[in-house]
Order: C-alpha cells, then structure tokens, then sequence
C-alpha cells in the first residue's frame, strides 16, 4: 500500500515498524547526577555524545525540553534535581553541524513567542540542517513563568489552545509563503485576538517544505488541536494497552478533524532499563530508582503537597503525622501540575503506606518513578514486546529519556536496536535525509493561498 | 586596549554564506585558516538570509579558534530569551561567543511582531535595557552553583542563585502602547553562566548615548569613507574614554583573478567606507588604520572571492609587519579582547534566590 493511501485512508493501517526519538530532558528527576558516570548537563561534548549514539542506532529524532522558569520548591529554586538547559534551537543548530540525518526538535512555547519571530528561526534551523527540524508544541502558561517575559501576562486556560492554533496556522503560512525557491515571498497578515502579524517572510522552503510538527499535551483540547494540526503526538501513554486505547481515541480525533486514520503519528515518552537477562534489569532498575529518588527527594517530594518543611522527618520511616499548611497543594512550580486537597491527600496517602507498609522513600518512588513508562527487561524480552507494539500499531515509535547523560542511549544502540532490526520490526538505514522522510510523512499540503489569513482566534 | 603598540585583530562578515550548512563552514573554516579572529553574522532582515545567531551556533562545533559574533536586535525580541540563547552559543563555541547588539528601526520589524515602531531615542533605551538583562541574568548563577553534593542529595547550591529582578522603572520616550511599555525580568537563567562568565557585547557607535559606554566591550565605528575613518576611530575613543575596544568597519573589494575591484564596487551602498583596489593597498591600510583601532571588521563585498586572496596576501603580510596578532588557539573572545573573567556580580554582595522576595 502506498503512503498516499496509508496517510487518507479512514481505516488505521498500522506500519508494522517503531522508530526511536531521544529525549534529552535537561531538567527532572528521571536523569541520575550522583553516579560516576554522569556526565556534564551543558557541555556541547554531552549533546554531541547523545545525538551521535542515536544517529548510530537510526534514531529518527533528537528532542529538547523547555521550560522558560526555573522550578521552585517552597519558595526558591528546587536544589535536587538536575536543571539548567540551553536554548533548544541554538543547541540543535549546533547539532546539526555534527550529525548529517537525525531529525533536531526544538521544543517551543506559543505563550512567550511572537509568531512571525519563532517561525523564521525554526525556519532557519530546518534550513541549517538541511531539512531536518521539528517544533515540539507546548502550551504551558502561567503568571509565574509570564514574569520572565516583557509581554508579561498569560492567557485565560480556556483560550489557550485557541491561541496556540492561530499560531500555528500562522506559522504555517509563513513557511508557505515562497512561491517559488528563489522567492518573492507573499506578504502574511494575520488580525486576531492575542496578536497582529504584518510579515514578508524571508526563507524559502527547505528540503522537507517546512518543519516537522510535534504537540505534547494529553487534555482533549489538546489532543484535538494535534489531531487538526499536528504531524505527530509525544504522548503520555506508553504501556501497551493504555497505547492502543490512545491509538483508537486519536484515530477518531483525526477523522473528525478531516484528516486520515494515519495523519497523526504516536510516540509515547518512555524509559529503557535493559541487561542481558530480565534479572540483572530488574537489579539494575533497583539502582537506577535509588539515584534518581534519593531521601531528599523523597521528602521534597512530600514537602511541595504538604508546604512545609519536614527535613526531620526519616525518609525510611513512615509519612510525618502532622498535616499540611496548606489548603491547596502546590507541586513543584514548573512541574505542571494542578492543586488538589492538600489534607485530603494526606489522609489517603497516610492510610496507602500504612496499608502496604511503605517508607516515605518507598512510597514516593512507588508514586514518581515513570512506573508506567518503563520497559524493564532483558534486550531479547524487551525486543519482543515492542514488536508487539509494531504489529498492531499500538505506536509509531518511542520517545526514549535515557536516565544518564551521555551514556544513556548506548545499550539501547548496541544491544536492543539490532534485536529489533532483527525482527524486522526497526528501520535498517535512513530512508532519506529529511525528518519527513525517515518518518514516512507526506509532503504537507501548502496552507492558505490567499496572501490574507482568515481573521480568528 | 588603547595601547598602540598592541597588534590588533580582524573581523570578518560572514553572511554571504548564506544559509546552507556546508557553505556556512566551508566559510568559517576558511575565515579562522586565515587568521582571522572573529565572524559576524548580520541579522538584519532581508530575503534568504537566516537567524544570524543560529548560523553562528552551526559554526561552533566545526571551529576552535575564532570568535562567533552574531547580531541580534533587541527591540522587538524578548530579553530573557536573546540571554538564554546567547549563553547557548557560548556553549556550544567553547567560550567563542559574542553579541552584536542592534535595534531594529524600520516599521516592518515593528508590524511583524504587532507592535507599533519604536524610534528615536526609545531604541538606545531598549538596547540599553536588554544588554542589563542579559547581563544579570548571566550573572544570575554563580561559576559554582552546580556543586553536585551526593552526601545532601544537592544538585544545586540555591544559594549561589539569584533573582536579578530588572526593571525599567519608567516606560520608554515612545508612543503608547506595548512598543514602548517599561516591563520587569524576575529571573533567575535556566542556564548556568556562560562559559566566559560574560560574553563580549559589541555595539555601533550610533547607539552610544542611550547605551553607556560601560555597558559595552566593544563599540563598532563607522564613517562614509575610507580616509575619514582613522579620525572617526579617534574620535570615538576621545568621546567613550572607557577602556572599550574600537573596532572599524570597512568594505573591501579586492582586485581578483584579473577583474579590477572596481568591476565589483557598484553593489556597496551600505553608507560605510570601502577599500577598493589591490591586496597590497589594502595590507597599507590596514597596517595604518590598526594603530588607531584596537580592530577592524571587514564586509567583503564577495565572501569566497575576497577571502581567499585576504587569507593569501593581506593577513600574513599585516602579521609580517607585526600590527596584527597571530590567533590564539582554544582562546575565548574575552582573552581575544584582552578581558578578563569577572566574578558574578552577585558573588558576595547580594542576597540568595529567595531569600526576601
Ligand atoms: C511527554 C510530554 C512532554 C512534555 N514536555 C514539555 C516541555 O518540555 N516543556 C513544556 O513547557 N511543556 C511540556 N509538556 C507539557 C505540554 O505541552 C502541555 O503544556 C501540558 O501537558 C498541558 O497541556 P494539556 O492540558 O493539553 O495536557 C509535555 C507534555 C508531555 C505529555
């Protein structure tokens, strides 16, 4: 079957292939720091080390985060975990001049953007590196991180994906723009509601017509505004059949929104703990839990619920007995996360642990670890269940964070890859030099050919 | 710096490159052979021509001697933004990095981001108020605030942070609206502090006034020709009097492969003075005009073309006759600059992230 057909079928066809991204986190919990072997979180070595691994193993895809404020616990910046990241695009461009296929993504905010300014710089990038780029597109907007940011503000959480969507749209246009390779661009003007955009764009389009596009944001507006814009989902569901519920779900978000059962690719954010046998996998996942939740951050991790501090309390002992001071809880600023009832927590949490007799630490991890994003196991076992995925295209591929910098990615490389290739289940070359191409995209159909966007949103 | 006697160094624009990658080394390889000291990348907007700052991030890996210097306005771009990415480049060159400031004047760049056009003496402000911001926010994580404590699970020493909290106190001298509203940066970077501590900030001569003197490392002159320019440098230099580099701008058209430069000097418009004529006459000027400036910035009216007969006949001979330094592998722009590392302003003096927001 063709990808023409594939792409505008009404009926899901799985590919029976999954393609591998990495994603460099920059800032979480998940990357171990206290090991010998962690490596630095800035040094271009680091990046160069990853990207180079992934491109030997055929990965299609190199991300970066972002986040545009520094996490705070209880009032100043949270010590505990590793943070501090480059700018994603200046990174990539960077990248770009040592790798030759892999496709660079940028994750990028619509609230602290201008449009016409982040279109021409992913732009750019795609055009560096030869056709390589994709927007990651996130949403997150808050007061707090507004602060860093002249144009201040926030929008109401309800106008959020609107916003984001006539972005988007005005992105599009301006990649679209040129008519020709040589140019003269058409002039793109856009009147809306958050803002005005009077542009005579300046870049042609590149090898793959425009960056890749990618959207992580799992709510339903969110998962709609993927289906109507976006080339593929980092989603939030990586186990097997929360996958296929996920597949189904977005298949019909797809279709309702004019686009093929196939339109929208999937890759779920996971992590590998592999050895040679399913034994010492789980020995090792025993050591990679202990370096990335250790007892500070087990009690952290209960002091952002609670509000306060509870340092004396022992992170191998029960949860503290006193309550919180807080009526809603405030994780971490910058983790995401919404409030719920902070002493309702408490009790429900208290009476868990007591009920599975757990420590603060064991508790915590049991809650933190990306229990259901981790595939544990030998490289044979693991190989196996992906080819699961494949076969009924559950996903199109993973976005792996590996848990140490830079070495993270090298026993998915040398050992899990050629398992999967195996089983004819993973790419064995590159099928082009774009992004498109390695994920088997279409060439995107050229947005609006009006000089003048629709006035929206 | 003002010291004569000290050989100088050269700059060269790279923009003809474009944007393809293999011809952005291709150019910045053959520039740093040369012995050239630094590329700039313009960004002025104008059809084909890439984000300067990301044509520079390229350039890093594939070089190890010269500095990267692209411009990036600061009128229309978010401050805590241009910082981030500026410290970026300074990581991925090694400690190459530095900063053409602009700001932007014409309408169009105004209308792109929905903002009406800021003018006159609003657009010294905006520099000046972009240059502070980047400036804390780099100083915003002391050298050592990545201490990596196993023993108390700490990753970050908090109290070597620190909030720069910027504000413009007063809107800017513009029309109303958001163009020219005074605005606030809490801070601090979400990345650590660049690898030189602070990256060099090069500004033209034009912007001086709004923007002291202090706030800069460097300052880009300019005059409509060739024979004005030494007295423009000199000038300069009288009026700043701070120990700030002067750099000179200058066209070049080189006689090549038997076509006279004055074949080729018709597309130069730019207002600045130019060098047409031989390789010989221009190592003369050169060898006059660095004694009065610490460094001169050559625009080749053709990249490739001009480059290879600089790199063959201008460059060694202007090191023969000692006015201009050799390269120093593996340096920074700051050692480039004969400026040293400095300590975070918030080093000592002032409070931690948090403490008495
Ligand atoms: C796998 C995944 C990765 C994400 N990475 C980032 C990130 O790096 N930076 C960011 O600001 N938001 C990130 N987000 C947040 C989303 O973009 C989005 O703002 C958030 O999920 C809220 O949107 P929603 O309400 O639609 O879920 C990520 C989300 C997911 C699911």
């Amino acid at each position: 079957m063709t990808q023409h057909t594939r792409a505008t079928s009404e009926i899901f066809t799985p590919s029976g292939q999954i393609q591998f991204g990495v994603f460099f986190q920059g800032v979480n919990a998940g990357t171990i720091w206290k090991a010998p072997e962690s490596g630095s979180q800035t040094d271009f070595e680091s990046f160069r080390r990853i990207a180079q691994t992934a491109e030997r193993g055929l990965f299609a895809a190199f991300f970066l985060g972002e986040g545009l404020r520094l996490r705070e616990h209880l009032g100043r910046p949270h010590a505990l975990d590793v943070v501090g990241r480059p700018d994603a695009q200046t990174m990539l461009a960077a990248l770009a001049s040592v790798t030759t296929n892999i496709g660079l993504v940028a994750t990028q905010n619509t609230t602290y953007n201008d449009p016409a300014d982040l279109a021409h710089r992913l732009a750019s990038l795609d055009l560096i590196s030869g056709g390589r780029a994709a927007w990651n597109i996130v949403t997150t907007d808050n007061a707090w991180t507004g602060a860093n940011f002249r144009r201040g503000g926030y929008l109401d959480h309800a106008d959020r994906y609107k916003h984001a969507e006539a972005f988007v749209e005005t992105a599009k246009r301006i990649w679209d723009s040129w008519e020709t390779p040589d140019g003269p661009a058409r002039r793109v003007l856009q009147q809306g509601q958050h803002y005005t955009v009077d542009v005579t764009p300046r870049l042609p389009r590149s090898a793959q017509y425009r960056p890749v596009l990618f959207q992580a944001g799992d709510s339903p507006e969110g998962r709609n505004f993927a289906a109507r814009q976006a080339d593929v989902i980092f989603s939030a569901h990586p186990k097997f059949d929360d996958a296929v519920e996920f597949r189904k779900d977005l298949v019909e978000r797809s279709l309702a929104a004019g686009r093929g059962a196939n339109a929208v690719q999937i890759m779920p954010a996971s992590e590998f703990i592999l050895a040679a046998t399913d034994a010492e996998a789980l020995e090792k996942k025993e050591w990679v839990r202990s370096l990335q939740i250790g007892p500070q951050q087990a009690v952290a991790y209960l002091e952002q619920f609670w509000g306060r501090e509870l340092s004396a309390y022992d992170p191998d002992g029960p949860l503290p007995e006193i309550d919180p001071v807080v009526e809603e809880t405030s994780e971490t600023r910058g983790s995401g996360f919404h409030g719920a009832k902070a002493r309702q927590l408490a009790d429900q949490w208290r009476a868990e642990a007591k009920d599975k007799g757990l420590s603060i630490r064991q508790f915590v991890t049991s809650r933190t670890a990306r229990v259901d994003a981790t595939f544990t196991g030998s490289y044979t076992a693991v190989a196996d269940q992906l080819a699961e995925y494949a076969r009924v295209g559950a996903v199109d591929g993973f976005n792996i964070s590996p848990w140490l910098v830079p070495t993270g990615l090298d026993d998915i490389v040398n050992h899990l890859v050629p398992e999967l290739q195996e089983r004819g289940v993973y790419p064995t070359e590159y099928r082009g030099s774009t992004l498109r191409e390695h994920l088997g995209l279409e060439t995107p159909v050229r947005s609006s050919d009006g000089a003048v966007g629709a006035v929206r949103a | 710096m003002t010291n004569s006697f000290t050989p100088g160094f050269l700059a060269i624009e790279l923009d003809d490159a474009g944007w393809e990658g293999a011809e952005i080394s291709r150019a910045v390889l053959a520039a740093e052979s040369a012995g050239f000291h630094a590329g700039t990348f313009t960004d002025a907007p104008a059809p084909g021509r890439a984000n300067a700052l990301q044509r520079a991030a390229f350039a890093g890996p594939v070089t190890r001697t010269i500095a990267l210097v692209p411009e990036v306005d600061t009128v229309y771009t978010e401050p805590f933004h241009i910082s981030t990415q500026l410290a970026s480049l300074d990581y991925v060159s090694g400690g190459r990095a530095g900063w053409i400031v602009t700001a932007a004047e014409s309408p169009a760049a105004a209308a792109a981001v929905g903002r009406s056009s800021v003018t006159g003496a609003a657009l010294g402000q905006e520099a000046a108020a972009s240059i502070e911001v980047s400036r804390r926010l780099w100083d915003s994580w002391e050298d050592d605030a990545v201490i990596r404590d196993v023993a108390t699970g700490r990753y970050l020493d908090v109290d070597r942070l620190h909030y720069v909290d910027f504000d413009t106190a007063v809107d800017f001298e513009t029309p109303a609206g958001f163009a020219g509203a005074g605005y606030s940066v809490k801070g601090p970077s979400i990345i650590p502090r660049p690898l030189q501590g602070q990256l060099p900030v090069l500004a033209p001569a034009s912007l001086l006034g709004e923007v002291s003197a202090d706030a800069v490392d460097a300052v880009l002159v300019s005059s409509p020709t060739a024979e004005l320019l030494a007295a423009e440098v000199r000038d300069v230099r009288g009026r700043i009097g701070a120990p700030v580099a002067v750099v000179a701008e200058l066209d070049v058209v080189l006689d090549s492969r038997g076509q006279a430069a004055g074949e080729r000097v018709a597309g130069l418009d730019d207002g600045r003075a130019v060098y047409a004529g031989s390789a010989d006459g221009l190592t003369d000027f050169l060898s006059e005009l660095l004694k009065e400036a610490d460094g001169v910035r050559l625009h080749p009216a053709s990249l490739f073309v001009d480059l290879e007969e600089l790199g063959r006949l201008v460059l060694p001979e202007l090191r023969r006759r000692g006015v201009l330094r050799p390269p120093t592998p593996d340096g920074t722009f700051r050692d480039l600059l004969g400026l040293s590392r400095p300590a975070s302003r918030y080093a000592t003096t002032a409070a931690p992230a948090g403490a008495g927001k």
